[in-house]
């Protein structure tokens, strides 16, 4: 009998709670769009914030309200675009994807050093001493903000103290090309066609080369050579224009430091002798 | 009151066994001095010479018209030969003067005794004090005159003169301590007369028995004059922990030594003090502890403002080969040069150079939440808070942390287990917060 009283109290409860439940979920339901939890599974999922906003469901609030392009994801690209538009009964948008590219290739055997700095292994913090530990003072300190700053772990610092972009990761984000103190990354659109001069350094020509041996020295050499008429000195650095470039690499061939290189196949950095392991 | 101390702080090896006994020598007037145009915190100098001018020892060659400032003078008699960009200790290029010595160091003639104090107005002495070019010269460089003439609203009854060194290795203040007591006391008196101060405080650590009993001597018949021992613990010399120390009065949060009636001098300045007034003799020398492992003749040397540090170390037989640093200053609270290509400056207390062995290059690992920083920071903050905030560059907690108060001493990076560079960390939000500030005030 007395097992009887204990079900019969319990049941009752359970279906007062019951009742309870299911009037507040009628009277207090919050209206959402289902569309954009659907424009959210679509999208890459790693709040990078490339797009402007804090994370991928703001995007997606964004995206349905209107307030943000389809096309607004970077990492997505294409494919999301595509999605998001069909989601969206819009038309689709063709994105061109992106990648970031470094434009600094003096490592620790080209680039010199100043001095030993042990201090915060930070570049922005390591620029607030006397503007940096190399003798340059426009290339990358390797003390790796964009490899942190990178939410797909498509940037590591190389052997020779560079770091090295995974063209395959990376999606053009562009964090880290803001995360950098020395603003030597950009994001170009991704593929193998045309040249690039690696150096970001607007000093002239002597304390180019006192700093680095594959500085660009602002010689004009380049200007020179080429046929297309794409290469033009900015503020003593040479700057190709990918648009006019066609690949004919006379400007590699006349380039004397050796900064320039063609995209298809742009350098690693190689380690300093005594930093390679014996095998 | 020798238990007089504050909270917190730590116990650094002092090495000062090194130079301590070893008297102050004056090293020879180097051939080419490099006298950069700021010196001190506040207004840089403008230049008064020229390339080609010919000027003489003691000769003002740098002034400015802002009131927190102090002139620079001509080290040694000889022809202005650069004006110009010259790397300086605070590790960026300052303008500066480079004179050519002539080697006869001919006074300017216009340096000349001032009378005595007796003679002088309190306006007056400011004014010498200020022709001098006289600054702080424990390190801060601050200007000195204007600690001299704080607002009629902030009555100064104490002046406190820093005998601590409580830096390690550094033995400079200590050997003026021990060979210039007189001095020193005479330039207390200037500093009293000059603010209309009744009490006169010098503290020294009691790691120092003999400046103790040298100053003691010499304060022997001065009523309001006493010197007070100070247990050693680092950082005792510094300003707000001195002050508690002597008088038990605590400066508030932002506030300055003047907001309880109090101004600190440092040793040297008393001392640089006594001879502007003397004899006219503006700032053109100090002492310099040359110290450190790295050091082959650690000395204590009068060096004229100038002299470029490569030339100091070449007269203490230069530096050994396992060195691996540099450092302007105290171990503590100096900074790393990337070069000795760096002249002597005001503040230039100490240039110590340290081996392999005496430096840490470790990595730094994760905090593990010790407080050992907490329980050292003499100035009650949590260093590794704020740390972390100025990581995450989390400014406005950092501000809320009260990371403006930090002194910089290093007392909780030196602590730290994990070897977390804390006060690095601090240092920079404390940049970051006076940017946001000025930011704001536009």
């Amino acid at each position: 009998m007395q097992v009887l009283y204990a079900v019969a109290a319990l049941g009752g409860i359970g279906i007062l709670f019951g009742v309870l439940l299911a009037l507040v979920a009628r009277f207090f339901a919050v209206q959402s769009d289902p569309r954009v939890e659907a424009v959210r599974e679509v999208l890459p999922g790693a709040n990078c914030g490339a797009c402007g906003y804090a994370g991928c469901t703001n995007f997606a609030e964004a995206v349905v309200g209107g307030e943000a392009k389809i096309d607004g994801c970077i990492p997505g690209g294409s494919e999301t675009a595509k999605e998001i538009a069909a989601l969206l009964g819009q038309e689709a948008i063709e994105t061109v994807p992106l990648v970031a590219t470094v434009f600094c290739i003096g490592d620790n055997r080209m680039a010199k050093d100043l001095f030993v700095y042990d201090g915060i292994q930070d570049c922005a913090v390591a620029m607030k001493y006397a503007n940096g530990f190399k003798a340059c003072t426009y290339g990358c300190l390797g003390l790796g903000n964009c490899v942190r700053a990178c939410p797909f772990e498509a940037i590591t610092i190389g052997p020779g103290g560079l770091p090295v972009v995974d063209k395959e990761k990376c999606n053009g984000c562009g964090l880290c090309a803001k995360a950098c103190p020395r603003n030597i990354i950009q994001i170009l659109p991704k593929g193998t066609a045309g040249h690039l001069v690696l150096c970001a350094s607007h000093d002239r020509g002597k304390s180019v080369t006192l700093a680095c041996e594959v500085g660009c020295m602002a010689c004009k050499a380049c200007v020179k050579a080429c046929p297309q008429e794409a290469i033009t000195m900015q503020d003593n650095l040479a700057v190709i224009d990918l648009e006019k470039c066609d690949d004919c690499g006379e400007c590699v061939a006349a380039c004397k430091p050796g900064t320039i290189h063609p995209r298809r196949n742009l350098p690693v950095a190689a380690p300093r002798p005594q930093d390679q392991v014996a095998v | 009151m020798g238990g007089a101390t504050f909270k917190g702080g730590v116990h650094p090896d002092y090495r000062k066994e090194l130079t301590a006994s070893l008297a102050i020598t004056a090293m020879p007037a180097p051939a080419k001095v490099v006298i950069p145009l700021q010196q001190h915190i506040g207004a840089p100098c403008e230049a008064l010479v020229q390339v080609g001018d010919t000027v003489k020892l003691g000769q003002k060659i740098g002034e400015s018209k802002g009131f927190v400032s102090a002139p620079v003078h001509a080290s040694v008699s000889g022809t202005v030969v650069a004006i110009g960009p010259y790397n300086h200790p605070l590790g960026r290029k300052v303008e500066a003067i480079t004179i050519e010595s002539d080697g006869q160091d001919t006074w300017h003639e216009d340096i000349k005794p001032h009378g005595s104090l007796e003679s002088l107005s309190p306006e007056e002495i400011k004014a010498i004090i200020r022709e001098a070019g006289l600054v702080g010269m424990g390190g801060a460089t601050f200007p000195a005159h204007v600690k001299l003439a704080p607002p009629p609203e902030k009555p100064i009854d104490t002046v406190i003169i820093n005998g601590a060194e409580c830096e390690p290795y550094l033995t400079a203040d200590h050997r003026l301590m021990l060979e210039k007591p007189n001095e020193l006391v005479f330039g207390l008196k200037i500093m009293l007369k000059a603010l209309g101060a009744s009490v006169g405080i010098i503290g020294i650590e009691n790691n120092k028995p003999d400046a103790l009993r040298v100053m003691r001597q010499a304060v022997e018949g001065e009523a309001n004059i006493s010197v007070v021992a100070l247990p050693t613990k680092y950082p005792q010399g510094a300003e707000k922990m001195l002050i508690y120390a002597t008088t038990r009065r605590k400066v508030p949060s932002g506030g300055l030594p003047m907001d309880v009636g109090v101004v600190n001098h440092n040793v040297g300045t008393a001392v640089a003090m006594c001879e502007a007034l003397h004899k006219g003799k503006p700032l053109v020398e100090r002492v310099v502890t040359v110290t450190g492992e790295g050091v082959a003749r650690p000395a204590n040397l009068m060096v004229r403002i100038g002299t470029l540090v490569s030339e100091v170390l070449k007269a203490c037989g230069g530096l050994k080969e396992t060195t691996r640093k540099l450092i302007i200053g105290g171990p503590m609270m100096g900074l790393a040069q990337t070069s000795a290509d760096i002249p002597v400056i005001k503040g230039t207390s100490g240039i110590l150079a340290l081996t392999e062995e005496n430096v840490d290059l470790s990595e730094p690992s994760t905090c593990i939440k010790c407080a050992k920083c907490v329980g050292a920071c003499p100035v009650n903050l949590v260093p590794t808070f704020i740390a972390q905030a100025a990581e995450h560059e989390l400014i406005q907690r950092a501000e809320k942390l009260h990371a403006a108060d930090c002194i910089e001493c290093g007392c909780c990076s030196f602590i730290c287990p994990s070897r977390i560079p804390l006060t690095q960390w601090i240092r920079l939000a404390k940049a970051d917060i006076l940017e946001r500030r000025r930011q704001q005030q536009k």
